[in-house]
């Protein structure tokens, strides 16, 4: 008996109100989704239902709109932005963990600086920039742009994780007649692979979900999805339908790329705030 | 310690660190610090694109401009009540979300998961979202108040000057109170379970434990991650852009976007260069707070 008062007790306090703000959290994606396999002609006289579901707003978005190529565009970037990124963080981190310097601080604050820095300040300079060089309306000036945000963010990030990394691995390969470079790639790198994948996905799905770089750089050759999207408001006159199966194909890989390395990309984020 | 005693460092590994470092340095130099040392030097130039022989030192006339352009202060005032209500809000509705899912019960784990797809969906995808849900033929919303005898006739909440900032801000709130769930959250992980069982045994309530345990606990974290979203949530023009654009009228505007607004469609790059410094040096105040907060955790 007194088991089950407890379980309902539970239930009411802690089910119920988790599944209202579930509920709060999902229904907007869930409405969209639904909007998505409605068919057109009931979409305005019934309102989106299960009953009928088609898939013509998804045929119509790779067959008419060519949203193939959006996707490989937003690829393209995203998967530069990453490989930058990377390159770039995982020395500066590696310095940053294992070494104490002069300036050591400074350059790490820099870094963080540049992560509050408003967007709208470097967009248009970027954009003047670009112009300049010739480069608006190409994959390399949205992965420089992207890499504005990624940069910074990713060498805290693997900071972090190094830092996770006991000094004492590295400084035994060492003895063992290991130079500093091999304790690097045989003891450090392996160690923190996840952390490294974390961090890349995190840059992707950033670099993904890029809209306003995308549609001030980009736009005409280079169109990722955001801007695609977007796009088809002005195309096609609100078409709900079509539009809302847009934004389940845009947002599905950074999605289903984010549940895939969810734990540990948390525990990255949230590390530098616990500890303040 | 003194200098002498220590042994002497070899000049590789005294090189090492800077040699790994200075990719990302001087690609941050060239792609973020110059560009933004660029808009300063152009917020005090008259630079319109389309008249690009034109690029006159000017003194401060654009900053001049801002301050008796009216939309600068509509801009402004929006911005502040922007940041007043979107943080607050995401904050108290990640707090109690994650004071829920530090609870123990059986679908924890999917329950969290699941909290924090928000986070992770393109701006521009969340914002056509609302915009559907909002529309006012056929957004599902209207339909809901109206079922329920709410109100009497259709709202066109975007279109309506007197709602549309707010309806904005919900959208802002849903997306962001994830990140401060999640954030809480790991700082009430950090708590010891000890203090609990304590004050338990001295027979505090779950309220008094709340307010002598559980928020003393979370004071750091809460303030951290308050700090960040104020900066992100002042910088974050993406939803308002394709929402409403700006509009009805000046009724959606903030400072960033006023700025992106006037050289986008403007191409007046002078005066939106000028509006975005100015943005920059309202928000200076909170960046430096937080860097004094995050320099003390370098170690």
């Amino acid at each position: 008996m007194v088991r089950n008062r407890s379980v309902v007790r539970r239930i009411l306090t802690i089910d119920l109100p988790v599944i209202l703000i579930l509920c709060f959290t999902l229904s907007p994606y869930l409405w969209m989704a639904l909007t998505s396999i409605t068919e057109k002609s009931r979409l305005f006289t019934e309102g989106p239902s299960i009953a009928g579901a088609t898939l013509e707003n998804y045929v119509r978005l790779f067959g008419t709109v060519g949203f193939g190529r959006n996707l490989f565009d937003s690829f393209v970037v995203a998967g530069g932005t990453m490989i930058v990124g990377l390159g770039l963080a995982v020395p500066a981190a590696y310095a940053f963990s294992r070494f104490r310097f002069r300036g050591r601080r400074l350059l790490m604050l820099q870094f963080l600086l540049i992560n509050m820095f408003p967007l709208v300040l470097l967009i248009l300079p970027l954009f003047i920039l670009m112009r300049s060089l010739g480069l608006v309306d190409t994959y390399l000036a949205l992965i420089i742009a992207n890499s504005t945000v990624a940069i910074p963010f990713s060498v805290w990030m693997m900071t972090s994780y190094i830092d996770n990394i006991p000094r004492s691995l590295d400084e035994a390969a060492m003895t063992d007649g290991c130079t500093r470079f091999g304790a690097l790639f045989r003891v450090v790198l392996p160690l923190c692979t996840p952390g490294i994948i974390a961090t890349g996905v995190y840059i992707f799905i950033t670099a993904w979900n890029e809209y306003l770089y995308a549609l001030t750089l980009g736009g005409r050759s280079v169109k990722p999805i955001t801007v695609a999207i977007q796009t088809l408001i002005g195309e096609y006159q609100i078409e709900w339908g079509l539009l809302t199966a847009g934004g389940i194909v845009g947002a599905m890989p950074a999605t289903l790329l984010f549940l895939f390395v969810q734990k540990r990309l948390i525990a990255g984020m949230t590390q530098g705030a616990v500890k303040g | 310690m003194s200098a002498l005693s220590a042994p002497p460092v070899p000049l590789s590994r005294r090189v090492l660190p800077y040699a790994m470092l200075s990719p990302a340095v001087l690609v941050t130099l060239a792609i973020v610090f110059l560009p933004m040392i660029q808009a300063v030097w152009m917020s005090l130039h008259d630079y319109v694109l389309f008249r690009p022989r034109v690029f006159d030192f000017v003194w401060f006339k654009n900053f001049q401009t801002a301050l008796a352009d009216p939309v600068f202060w509509i801009s402004l005032r929006h911005t502040v009540l922007w940041i007043v209500i979107t943080v607050p809000a995401q904050m108290l509705l990640g707090l109690a979300t994650a004071l829920l899912l530090n609870q123990e019960f059986p679908w924890r784990g999917l329950a969290r998961a699941l909290v924090i797809i928000p986070w992770a969906l393109p701006s521009v995808v969340i914002a056509l979202m609302w915009v559907w849900i909002y529309d006012s033929n056929y957004g599902v919303l209207n339909d809901l108040l109206l079922r329920m005898n709410l109100i009497t006739t259709s709202i066109p909440w975007l279109a309506n000057p007197d709602t549309a900032l707010y309806a904005i801000i919900l959208t802002l709130t849903w997306q962001g109170f994830p990140f401060f769930a999640v954030m809480i959250l790991a700082g009430l992980q950090g708590i010891p379970k000890s203090y609990y069982e304590a004050a338990a045994i001295d027979g505090a309530s779950s309220f008094r434990q709340f307010w002598h345990i559980t928020l003393p606990g979370l004071a750091g974290v809460l303030m951290t991650a308050t700090l960040l979203r104020i900066i992100w949530v002042a910088n974050s023009i993406d939803v308002i852009f394709v929402m409403t654009g700006g509009g009805p009228g000046y009724s959606t505007y903030t400072l960033p976007l006023y700025a992106f607004i006037n050289a986008r469609t403007g191409l007046d790059y002078g005066y939106g260069s000028a509006l975005a410094v100015s943005f920059t040096l309202v928000l200076l105040g909170f960046v430096i707070l937080y860097l004094r907060r995050a320099g003390r955790n370098i170690g």
